[in-house]
């Protein structure tokens, strides 16, 4: 059984339905995101599972128990805020404590606790500073012992991170997972950053307009994205249009191109429109590359980014980004250069829309 | 360039003259009480007299209930109409904005017809009454300034996500309003204090016409009957304003100081 389950959840404000029939297991212990477009209902569906929205149809159970119901203040749950939200009126410990404090622990045990949590994000020397006092980051990880303090059964985090600098964005968000690891508790965590979204999670739900379009584990999601708008919006994947030549062998046109893929496309009729998604590392442009499948275009532009070369090459009309490690005998491809790109027909991913 | 600025200074210099001529007037005036040289001796007759003890402490203890009352009052209007009914904020302070318009002769005179002795609700049939009428007219009068100074302090924290913070953190609202939301709109409700604090000490109308021993009424005591007192009276009532003032001014500066940063 799913230690946190959301069933046929969809919400409405007025005429506008925001969440349609959003349905989601996490096992204990898990570490999800809800990744998605600014409005697409990430907070939302957050916001429900907290008790801060009532579900407009659908139930939600943590731990077997329906919470549907349930006021904030009866849920055990933690949350975290994208504006930290610490009381300005408390000092770190003071507000690390608050969550004990109202459960009525002894004085003696909060301290201990609050002492615990402040160690957890190393923050101890800090317990007697307010939250004015303190720069962005700490306030959030503040925020965090301030929810993990009680022991809830669920922790949620609505884009905790998208208030601070890009490198603080990074060390605190694995110090996020090292922490959720260290507890082992069951976490759902909102960002609109795919990267954020790949780097840290067990399983990824792909949220597009009030929908899950995809649930899956990083891995899954961007090499195997299952429509059109996951494959955009996670990775930089290539969305190339093609027309079906012939559904049983598999071929393709690309531009005057023909290609065979290796997926099936036998449920096609020839002519029919089809998008392909290829991951700009797959491939190569050298002619000893090995692979399958080529195709030939021209260079339109070629950047140096550091670590790689990003090549953009038009064929018959789909421009193709194609990205490969820089080194130090790398020759630039130059634009209106006739390059050919090799891959391995399996790289090429049928993509429904 | 060098016109406007001629100009400029010359307001000033003009208002100042306006604002500050007639007050260096009184006070040299409540200097003069012992002939042929300067004294505080009509300062010394004020505040020896029995009756302004009795009508000042009186009134301070009318501003205080004013201020006690009136903001468990305005706080959690405030407050809820932040959090659950932005719609109904034109509305609300609409209402608040009423005592700036409708003259206080007015709104004591709907209380005297309103809660006579012989009225269903006989507030005025007591002294104890009385005083709780006059507590409810000074709420009023100052409702504009308190639900002003409160409401701009709450727009300084985030009053929905604290308080959602607070919940799923197990509170429940009194603990989110006392704990969590009071505190951090303590310079708001200071201000507002203060400003509620001056306007009571001085006001005549609702006073005068409830007969109550306050010190507005007692003013204007003194001032029909003697010389160099009034003066006094008012070099102090303006002290006290601007001590007011003042205070104000330090918590509003303290409040921005603990602010939490974005
Ligand atoms: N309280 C509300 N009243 C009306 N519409 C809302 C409310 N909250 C959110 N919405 C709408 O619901 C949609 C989803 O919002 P949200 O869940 O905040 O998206 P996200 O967190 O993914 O950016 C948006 O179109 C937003 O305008
Ligand atoms: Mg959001």
């Amino acid at each position: 059984m799913p230690f946190l389950a959301l069933a046929n959840i969809k919400k409405s404000f007025g005429q506008t339905q925001v969440v349609h029939d959003f349905n989601m297991s996490i096992e204990k212990g898990e570490f999800i995101s809800f990744l998605g477009p600014s409005g697409c209902g990430k907070t939302t569906v957050l916001r429900m599972i907290a008790g801060f929205e009532p579900p407009s149809a659908g139930t939600i159970h943590i731990d077997g128990k329906d919470q549907t119901r349930l006021k904030p203040n009866q849920r055990n749950i933690g949350m975290v805020f994208q504006a930290y939200a610490l009381f300005p009126n408390m000092t770190v410990f003071d507000n690390v404590a608050f969550g004990l404090k109202v459960a009525g622990q002894p004085k003696a045990e909060i301290e201990k606790r609050v002492k615990e949590m402040l160690k957890l994000i190393h923050l101890e020397h800090l317990a007697d500073r307010y939250p004015y006092q303190m720069s962005g980051g700490q306030q959030q990880r503040v925020a965090l012992a301030r929810a993990l303090a009680p022991k809830p059964q669920v922790l949620l985090l609505d884009e905790p991170l998208s208030a601070l600098d890009a490198k603080i964005r990074v060390s605190l968000r694995e110090e996020i997972r090292m922490i959720q690891r260290q507890l082992g508790i069951t976490t759902v965590f909102v960002t609109h950053d795919q990267e954020e979204a790949l780097s840290i999670s067990d399983r990824i739900v792909v949220m597009n307009a009030g929908r899950a379009d995809q649930i899956g584990s990083p891995s899954d999601i961007y090499n195997r994205p299952a429509t059109r708008f996951v494959a955009s919006f996670v990775g930089t994947l290539n969305i190339i249009e093609a027309t079906v030549i012939d559904p049983a062998n598999g071929s393709v046109m690309i531009g005057d191109q023909s290609v065979t893929l290796r997926e099936s496309i036998a449920d096609k009729s020839g002519g029919e429109k089809l998008s392909l998604a290829l991951r700009p590392e797959a491939g190569s442009l050298a002619e000893s590359a090995k692979g399958d499948t080529a195709l030939t275009g021209k260079v339109v532009s070629a950047n140096f980014l550091g670590s790689v070369v990003r090549t953009r090459i038009n064929v018959g009309g789909n421009i193709i980004s194609f990205d490969m490690f820089n080194s130090p005998d790398l020759v630039m491809p130059a634009p209106d250069e006739i390059v050919t790109l090799r891959f391995s027909a399996g790289d090429l991913l049928i993509i429904r829309d | 360039m060098k016109m406007s600025k001629f100009f400029a200074w010359l307001a000033i210099a003009v208002g100042v003259t306006y604002f500050f001529v007639p007050l260096l007037g009184t006070f040299e005036f409540s200097l003069r009480m012992r002939r042929g040289e300067y004294s505080l001796d009509a300062y010394g007759s004020v505040f020896s007299d029995i009756q302004f003890q009795q009508t000042f402490g009186f009134s301070i203890l009318m501003a205080l209930f004013t201020i006690a009352f009136g903001m468990l009052l305005v706080v959690p209007t405030a407050y809820w109409v932040r959090l659950r009914l932005p719609q109904m904020r034109p509305f609300v302070e609409f209402v608040t904005l009423m005592p700036l318009v409708i003259p206080a002769i007015v709104i004591v005179f709907g209380y005297l017809r309103l809660y006579n002795s012989s009225s269903y609700i006989p507030f005025t049939g007591s002294v104890l009454g009385t005083n709780i009428l006059l507590v409810m007219s000074y709420i009023t009068l100052s409702l504009p300034y308190m639900y002003r100074s409160v409401d701009t302090a709450m727009r300084t924290i985030d009053v929905r996500t604290l308080t959602e913070a607070a919940e799923i953190l197990g509170a429940k609202w009194p603990t989110i309003l006392f704990k969590c939301i009071f505190p951090n709109v303590m310079s708001g409700v200071l201000s507002g204090a203060f400003i509620t604090f001056a306007i009571v000490i001085g006001e005549f109308t609702m006073a005068a016409l409830l007969n109550r021993p306050a010190f507005g009424p007692y003013l204007q005591l003194v001032g029909a009957n003697k010389a160099y007192e009034p003066s006094a009276l008012a070099i102090i009532a303006f002290a006290i304003t601007w001590l007011s003032m003042g205070l104000i001014q330090l918590v509003s500066r303290f409040g921005k100081l603990t602010q939490s940063r974005p």
